[in-house]
């Protein structure tokens, strides 16, 4: 479970978020939506613990992580994956080294069998394993994603995903890819997604909650009824552009 | 001018407090054996011809002067006795600080910096790593081993240049030119010597791995760091190896 409690947050003199409340219970996905520069990426940064609020708290399975040790931010952080925008792979090493970096990293594993498990990953995000000895710069956009997704959910077996603009700059095919694949670890690993994008109509397809910022607060926090039907002017104002989607809402099918 | 000063004393104080926390992580578990092989690759092979073509140049530069001056006062059998004070204590460990820090200081700042602006080391953080530990403590280490290496290096270069010019031009027998040179190498000198590149690896890893870690602004943000922190770090070698020598110096005076 994650709840921020009146999270008010701001880079040097200028406040990006200002009083945050909102819950997502374990087990469920949520949308967050806001123009560029909104704040939500700031929310993903604080779920994760790599910035504290200046004031209010976040709550991730009932534990308040603001201030915590970092010892103990790091056994958080264990249940937490997060898929960077753009990736953020480490690019002096190779795909292999991406996705088993933290086996690499944390454990005494065989090297054998990180490499069984990488190749193992690979597959599930439908990438063959004749990438696994290539640079990540060697790769589309589309791929370094799903490297990106299997690096992270090859770390410590993760309950919630944090996904910071999966589909931005990607082509109609490799979004749709990204976003089977994010449903599809849902469903099959059951872990909470949490998705921060702009594009709704991708938004659409990967849950049915949202969460809507705009000027570093929330206007919006409901499923896609309540979507359809706020009369507040800034979600009216946000979501003119996408009538259409919203009319047409519908979840892609996957096995 | 005050905004200025303001800032200057801001970040002189983060700088502060980063090399604490950077010194801290280079004492604590875990270390990485490969990461500071591989930095002290970077920084030791990687500066060995541009050390060994300073070296050179810089001593037989000094050599001509020398013993053009000696020669005036009939001292010319001195040549390697000043080479040597000269060289040893502050050309030697100087170059190679003001070298390492355009080379290696520029690569260190602009590495992590664009791992900064691509996410990299969020993803460190996200992945238990501390980044103080993983990026900062191998190059830390790697430059305080590799720099006082560089300038020993440096030193034997720099004299063998003088050699070069002692025997062809300045018309000096070998074994005149080295008999004073190791006249010079007594414990003082050498001590000195060290101390000041072990120094100056601190100050050039403090400055570049800070700079890298406060860019902002994306590529040009990267480059702007790079540049400042070469230009902080050659100011500060620079600086600092007059109060290390002044410091030093009242110590060791008994030994010279």
């Amino acid at each position: 479970m994650i709840r921020f409690e009146n999270v008010s947050f701001g880079y040097g003199e200028k406040e990006v978020l200002s009083g945050v409340s909102f819950e997502i219970p374990n087990g469920e996905s949520r949308i967050i939506m806001g123009h560029s520069g909104s704040g939500k990426s700031t929310i993903l940064r604080l779920i994760l613990g790599l910035n504290c609020p200046h004031s209010g708290r976040i709550i991730v399975d009932d534990e308040n992580i603001c201030g915590m040790a970092e010892r103990k931010m790091r056994e958080i952080r264990k249940r937490i994956g997060m898929v960077f925008q753009d990736g953020a792979l480490f690019d002096s090493m190779t795909v292999g080294e991406n996705v088993g970096f933290y086996l690499l990293e944390h454990t005494k594993m065989p090297l054998e069998e990180i490499e069984e498990k990488v190749r193992e990953m690979l597959g599930f995000v439908g990438l063959t394993e004749e990438i696994i000895d290539r640079l990540p710069d060697e790769l589309s956009g589309g791929m370094q994603r799903r490297v990106a997704i299997s690096r992270a959910l090859l770390s410590t077996n993760p309950k919630i995903m944090l996904y910071d603009e999966p589909t931005t700059g990607l082509d109609p095919e490799m979004t749709r890819n990204v976003i089977t694949l994010i449903n599809r670890l849902s469903e099959v690993k059951k872990v909470s997604s949490i998705v921060v994008t702009h594009q709704i109509a991708d938004a659409l397809e990967v849950a049915d909650k949202f969460i809507i910022i705009d000027e570093g607060r929330v206007v919006f926090d409901g499923n896609v009824v309540e979507l359809r039907e706020s009369s507040d002017k800034q979600v009216v104002n946000f979501l003119q552009p996408f009538r259409d989607s919203i009319a047409n809402v519908h979840k892609i099918d996957f096995i | 001018m005050i905004e200025r000063l303001k800032r200057f004393a801001l970040q002189s104080q983060e700088l502060f407090f980063f090399s604490i926390k950077a010194m801290r992580a280079t004492v604590g578990r875990p270390i990485y054996p490969a990461e500071t092989l591989e930095q002290m690759y970077i920084v030791g092979i990687g500066s060995l011809f541009l050390i060994i073509l300073t070296g050179i140049s810089a001593g037989q530069a000094m050599a001509v002067q020398f013993s053009n001056e000696l020669a005036e006062f009939g001292s010319k059998s001195y040549l390697g006795r000043v080479m040597a004070i000269a060289i040893i204590r502050e050309l030697g460990p100087v170059l190679t600080g003001l070298m390492v820090a355009a080379r290696v200081a520029a690569g260190i700042t602009a590495e992590i910096g664009s791992m900064k602006s691509s996410n990299q080391i969020d993803a460190l953080i996200a992945f238990g790593i501390d980044p103080m530990r993983k990026l900062v403590a191998p190059r830390i280490i790697a430059l305080v081993i590799m720099v006082p290496a560089l300038t020993v290096v440096c030193d034997f270069i720099a004299l063998l240049g003088g050699w070069l010019v002692a025997v062809f031009i300045a018309n000096l027998t070998s074994t005149t030119y080295l008999a004073a040179v190791k006249e010079r190498l007594i414990f003082g000198n050498i001590f000195i010597g060290l101390v000041k590149p072990v120094i100056f690896s601190f100050i050039i890893a403090f400055i570049a791995c800070y700079k890298g870690f406060s860019s902002e602004g994306g590529t040009k943000g990267v480059g702007r760091a790079t540049t400042e922190s070469v230009m902080l770090a050659s100011i500060t070698v620079l600086i600092s190896n007059f109060f290390i020598t002044k410091v030093v110096w009242s110590f060791i005076k008994g030994y010279l």
